[in-house]
């Protein structure tokens, strides 16, 4: 069949049409972020290239202590609230894209592997709820008479969380057809939260109630717990807690982790494969985060009520603290850019996000925001364990 | 001579401070932030339990401002005494029992 040379031009114009190039308008998401207000339910889509907020989202319920996980894609942005609200934030649109209200006091989630199940951490009702990326639809829901800590994701669409009150941890395994829980016993008193490295191999689980903290080897067939740095306050007066620290998964610090201790001015450091201690460092405060520059050359540090207008930063191979500074009142969070070369940090009584080159430690940005807590940038959709 | 000037002001409005006066509206941040970091900005409970008004009836203001003061022995709630006034955890006690 022949066409004719006018139809055909049409159809190479329509072919060309569909390969043009997107609008001038469109853009990517890697170098976005968010910032949580906490209390005023909102949040600000950011910028790193920009240093600045570019809009806000409202609506997003009781935000106090709320974190956040993104699709693979980094379009969407999973929130957990406090008040059970778990929002996923189209943070192109800049608009809460679905909600749904899953419990009724909450802290915390986490998205699998794939992309496809964000979990969710209850302490009322205590236990964890699963629920499908796209729809928000509950796919599975696993009780357990307990808050529910440290929920993380770990590779083959399994999550890992601790039982506050019962000190075990359980392992609920989505990637069969029927959901698999596997319960480790005797992690410890009063576990307060927990953290797992980035390759999924080493959970650690911080205890209020006990001296020590615990690891678990997520590759041993049958992991058991295992007590680090056991009896690190002993024959120390343990200091009034008015903050529990966090455990997050950027604790590895060159051939350490590191770790806030609780009670005391210190972090603590241990090897990451024998978990034997390897060190201590004196600090301002009691520290709440001890997060490690993305290539673990150094570790900055934030601290509790009301010692917590101040930031160190400690030199991983010395152990020596090398920088102190005080970016003001109810320093909140710390967010690394993907590849370290700036912090963000959350100032929430100045109402600021503050921005610092790591290196120099100079400041080079700031922005307006109101409460801001939780930093977070779409770079955490490709690491595993945040 | 400046100097000394600025630290006399400093020091009387210091004992000034350390009298029964103090900051309601600092207070009030301070059990929604940091009172909050366990129970909650709303006060409905986290880690540490709910300390609304409907889940405190069976408790006296004295109870609870002692319990603010020396913390709770085996729990993780501590004692506040370190940072702040019998006066200021009286106001504390009176504002849970008002506040659902």
């Amino acid at each position: 069949m022949m066409l004719k040379p006018a139809i055909l031009a049409a159809l190479i114009g329509v072919a060309a049409l569909s390969f043009a190039s997107p609008p001038a308008s469109a853009q990517a998401t890697g170098d976005l972020g968010v910032v949580i207000e906490r209390a005023s339910g909102s949040l600000l889509v950011i910028d790193q290239s920009e240093h600045a907020s570019l809009g806000r989202v409202e609506g997003l319920g009781d935000l106090s202590h709320a974190s956040v996980v993104y699709s693979p894609d980094e379009r969407y942005a999973y929130v957990f609230g406090r008040d059970g609200g778990l929002s996923k934030v189209d943070i192109l649109e800049r608009r809460i894209a679905a909600r749904i209200i899953q419990g009724g006091n909450s802290i915390g989630g986490a998205i699998s592997d794939d992309g496809r199940l964000v979990a969710v951490s209850n302490y009322e009702p205590g236990g964890v709820r699963v629920f499908d990326a796209d729809t928000l639809e509950l796919v599975a829901d696993i009780p357990t008479q307990s808050k529910t800590i440290g929920l993380v994701d770990i590779p083959g669409r399994r999550f890992v969380f601790t039982l506050w009150d019962e000190g075990e941890t359980w392992i609920a395994d989505f990637g069969a057809e029927e959901p698999k829980i596997t319960k480790i016993t005797g992690i410890g008193d009063f576990p307060y939260d927990a953290l797992v490295t980035a390759d999924g191999r080493t959970y650690i689980a911080g205890l209020f109630g006990e001296d020590h903290l615990t690891a678990l080897d997520l590759w041993a067939d049958t992991p058991m717990p295992r007590k680090i740095l056991d009896g690190y306050a002993k024959d120390r007066e343990g200091l009034p807690v008015y903050k529990m620290p966090h455990l997050e998964g950027w604790a590895l610090a060159g051939d350490n982790f590191v770790l806030p201790a609780v009670g005391q001015h210190e972090v603590l450091w241990v090897d990451s494969r024998s978990l034997l201690e390897t060190g201590r460092t004196a600090t301002h405060g009691q520290p709440v985060f001890a997060m490690a520059q993305p290539d673990g050359r150094r570790v900055w540090v934030n601290f509790a009520h009301p010692l917590n207008d101040t930031i160190q930063v400690i030199d991983t191979l010395s152990k020596q603290v090398i920088h102190e500074f005080k970016p003001g009142p109810s320093v909140l969070h710390m967010e690394f850019t993907a590849r370290g070369h700036e912090i963000w940090v959350s100032v929430r009584d100045a109402g600021l996000v503050k921005i610092y080159d790591t290196r120099s430690f100079r400041q080079i940005g700031e922005f307006a925001a109101d409460s801001p807590s939780g930093i977070f940038f779409t770079a955490r959709a490709h690491r595993g364990g945040l | 001579m400046r100097s000394l000037l600025i630290y006399l002001a400093l020091a009387t409005f210091a004992q000034a401070d350390d009298a029964a006066s103090f900051d309601p509206v600092a207070l009030e941040r301070m059990v929604r932030q940091d009172c909050g970091a366990c129970h909650g900005l709303t006060l409905k409970g986290g880690l540490g339990p709910d300390i609304r008004a409907g889940s405190l009836k069976d408790w006296t203001a004295e109870d609870l401002q002692a319990i603010i003061l020396d913390g709770r022995p085996g729990t993780p709630m501590p004692p506040w005494r370190p940072l702040i006034s019998e006066v200021e955890a009286a106001w504390i006690a009176q504002y849970l029992l008002e506040h659902e």
